[in-house]
């Protein structure tokens, strides 16, 4: 494949340099307002508590990626803690593999109800998950019967795990969970750009119908994003119980917006077919990093933590709709001689059409 | 004779489930088939169901409006803050009124102007809007309303009927006509169907737009003040996870999620079912939660059963092809 530009700035690149640029802004102004704010522990606060929104974003781009969308994810957390925990509690001397196990496998499954209903039944994606996201909880709600999870009655490996620390450089505390959700991303983001399924969910989401006249197996694959995305939500039910240890019947609510705005921070399409995992990662970071850092600045009060974080998001999309002009119209101008058609070039088709009547 | 589309087919569906509830509600209690208590029911819900009937529009016009339930409270917080800091009450209804359009406004310009998804650019409303309620209010509860506000919420109006159910029942008809009769309706449902063809049609497809978005935050506006109204006092936190209930009402109503197809009458429907089953299942002591999972499984059920009436026709018209 004849590439005109280097194959490290594409745009993706560009989305993710540019937020990792935002993310150490945000990091230097939070260093002026806030005394000792560049200590480790702050460090170690901020791996530990984004990994729950990091798997969830991560998990919601598969789906986005390929036009649909989980809005049950919140639900599956929330279920996945539950039933967990419930196991866990029960049987203090299980292997961890087995806990963790039963959490991917409880996600994965209800992921599967999803994507059956979306890609067999042709429901589409946004209608099923927000019966789904009633459905899931409401059988929670049921099934739990008022009873609380209680970090007391988990084993001592449950409760530790937020806590457990890989390497140490000086007070800067790289923590298991945080590490293996790190490995996990990585493996999956090399997966979504250098491996055929990934490069097929990015082609459906780019032009579906042109996937499946190309031959694609599109339901199969919509079917396994769900899956996957099922499946990570289950992990971070997971990660939600040892870090909370206390599990009501609401654990997770709301996390499915969370996850879809780390989504969009990081770059990712919601018209599908362009986003990157690393990107979602970087906007789980940068609004943790906001989180955890407004709480510590006296002058603005934890009240304006929402308004920040939608005018975030705002500013996010039309940033990368200005960029994304920009670039196009020169890469198009490059790339006319040799008209290549690959499936891995973003695909945001709104600014394309509004530049044919400009 | 209008003739036979699959909206129709679906509303007819939709009026036999709701003549199921219903029967199915009046044989398990007694108290069900009051008038009261089909009066209660609308109070209960105004807010949702005035905001259903303006995001019917949004919807077939191929966008969703995500951020209603935050503007809701955003309306009701300007509203307590407001009157808090001293502003006489009529005057602080404005200020509410006023600040949710502007919300909407701004929101519209933003989704007719980048082409950037609705989805987006409201769930960015949804978040920023509470947080606009939460820095107004911060953690207070503000109260202690004139008494012919809070009235307004509780006292009927016409015989039985309160404010709340008269408002809905005008606002309804109205928006029926508006959608179905009107050149502005058309102009909706033709954008929702190809946006691209609407433009090449001379339709002002980004006014059109704004306009939508204005009037679903003003409209939510008003539920904020409703809402308020019934309450009796205002908080940040209330009307959360309204936009889930209404889009459902929407939807079920058989208008299309992508946009284009729809009709209010399917919708009023929609909401009578919604509104009966929490009612019936709430009088048979089941929790309400169970009922949000009952109405999310319809949600999906309707959808399905409409697949399959889609592919009936279309077989046997392509088998006499």
């Amino acid at each position: 494949m004849s590439t005109p530009a280097p194959v490290w700035i594409r745009p993706e690149r560009i989305k993710e340099l540019s937020l990792v640029g935002v993310i150490a802004v945000v990091v230097v102004i939070f260093g002026f307002l806030v005394d000792d704010y560049y200590s480790g522990q702050f460090f170690n606060r901020i791996t530990t508590s984004v990994v729950i929104t990091a798997v969830l974003a991560v998990a919601q781009t598969m789906v986005v990626v390929t036009r649909n969308i989980d809005l049950s994810v919140g639900s599956i957390v929330g279920v996945s803690a539950y039933l967990t925990g419930q196991y866990a509690a029960a049987h203090p001397d299980a292997s961890p593999v087995l806990a963790i196990g039963l959490a991917l496998g409880i996600g994965a499954l209800l992921g599967a109800v999803n994507g059956l209903l979306v890609a067999y039944a042709r429901v589409p994606a946004i209608i099923v998950t927000l019966g789904t996201l009633a459905i899931y909880r409401s059988w929670l709600v049921s099934h739990a019967e008022a009873r609380t999870i209680t970090a007391d009655s988990l084993p001592s490996w449950v409760v530790d795990l937020p806590t457990r620390t890989v390497v140490s450089v000086g007070s800067l505390d790289v923590r298991a969970v945080f590490f293996v959700v790190i490995v996990i991303v990585a493996l999956l983001a090399v997966g979504m750009q250098r491996l055929r399924w990934g490069r097929r969910l990015y082609a459906i989401g780019s032009n579906p119908e042109a996937a499946a006249q190309a031959g694609l197996p599109t339901r199969r694959l919509v079917f396994g994003a769900f899956v996957a995305c099922g499946a990570l939500s289950g992990l971070a039910g997971f990660l939600f119980l040892a870090r909370f240890g206390t599990i009501t019947v609401v654990a997770g609510q709301g996390l499915e917006l969370d996850s879809v705005a780390a989504a969009v921070v990081g770059g990712v399409s919601v018209l599908g077919g362009s986003g990157t995992l690393v990107g979602a990662l970087l906007g789980a970071v940068l609004i943790d990093v906001l989180d955890q850092s407004l709480v510590r600045v006296p002058q603005v009060s934890e009240f304006w933590r929402n308004a920040i974080l939608g005018a975030l998001i705002l500013a996010a999309v039309i940033a990368d709709v200005a960029i994304g002009r920009r670039f196009r119209r020169r890469w198009s101008a490059e790339a006319r001689p040799h008209t290549r058609v690959t499936e891995d070039e973003p695909a945001d088709q709104a600014p394309a059409l509004e530049a044919s009547d400009a | 004779m209008p003739e036979w589309t699959r909206e129709r087919t679906w509303e007819v569906l939709l009026a036999l489930i709701l003549v199921g509830t219903v029967v199915y509600n009046a044989s398990r209690s007694p108290v069900y088939l009051d008038i009261d208590n089909f009066v209660n029911l609308f109070r209960l819900s105004i807010e949702k169901v005035i905001v259903a009937v303006i995001m019917t529009f949004v919807i077939i016009n191929g966008e969703i409006d995500l951020s209603v339930a935050s503007v809701m409270a955003f309306s009701a917080c300007v509203l307590g803050a407001a009157y808090d800091a001293g502003v006489p009450f009529p005057l602080a209804i404005l200020l509410a009124l006023v600040a949710s359009a502007a919300a909407g406004f701004l929101q519209g310009q933003v989704i007719a102007r980048t082409g950037i998804s609705s989805l987006v650019v409201t769930l960015a409303g949804l978040i920023g809007f509470r947080g606009a309620a939460r820095i107004l209010l911060e953690d207070r509860s503000v109260g202690a309303f004139p008494q012919w506000f809070t009235d307004l919420g509780r006292e009927d109006l016409l015989g039985p009927l309160p404010f709340a159910l008269v408002l809905f029942i005008v606002f309804i008809v109205v928006a029926g006509v508006v959608l179905h009769r009107s050149a502005f309706g058309r102009e909706v449902f033709v954008i929702g169907d190809n946006a691209e063809v609407a433009r090449y049609s001379g339709i002002d497809v980004a006014r059109t737009k704004v306009v939508l978005f204005t009037t679903s935050a003003l409209v939510a506006g008003v539920a904020g003040v409703l809402f308020a109204a019934r309450l009796g006092s205002v908080r940040a936190n209330i009307a959360e996870g309204f936009e889930l209930d209404i889009i459902t009402m929407v939807l079920l109503g058989g208008v299309s999620i992508f946009g284009g197809s729809g009709t209010m009458l399917g919708v009023a429907l929609a909401i009578g079912i919604v509104l009966n089953l929490r009612n019936g299942l709430g009088l048979a002591n089941v929790e309400a939660n169970t009922q949000t999972g009952v109405i999310g499984a319809l949600l999906i059920v309707s959808v399905m059963v409409q697949n399959l009436l889609d592919r009936l026709p279309l077989r046997r018209r392509e088998a006499e092809a």
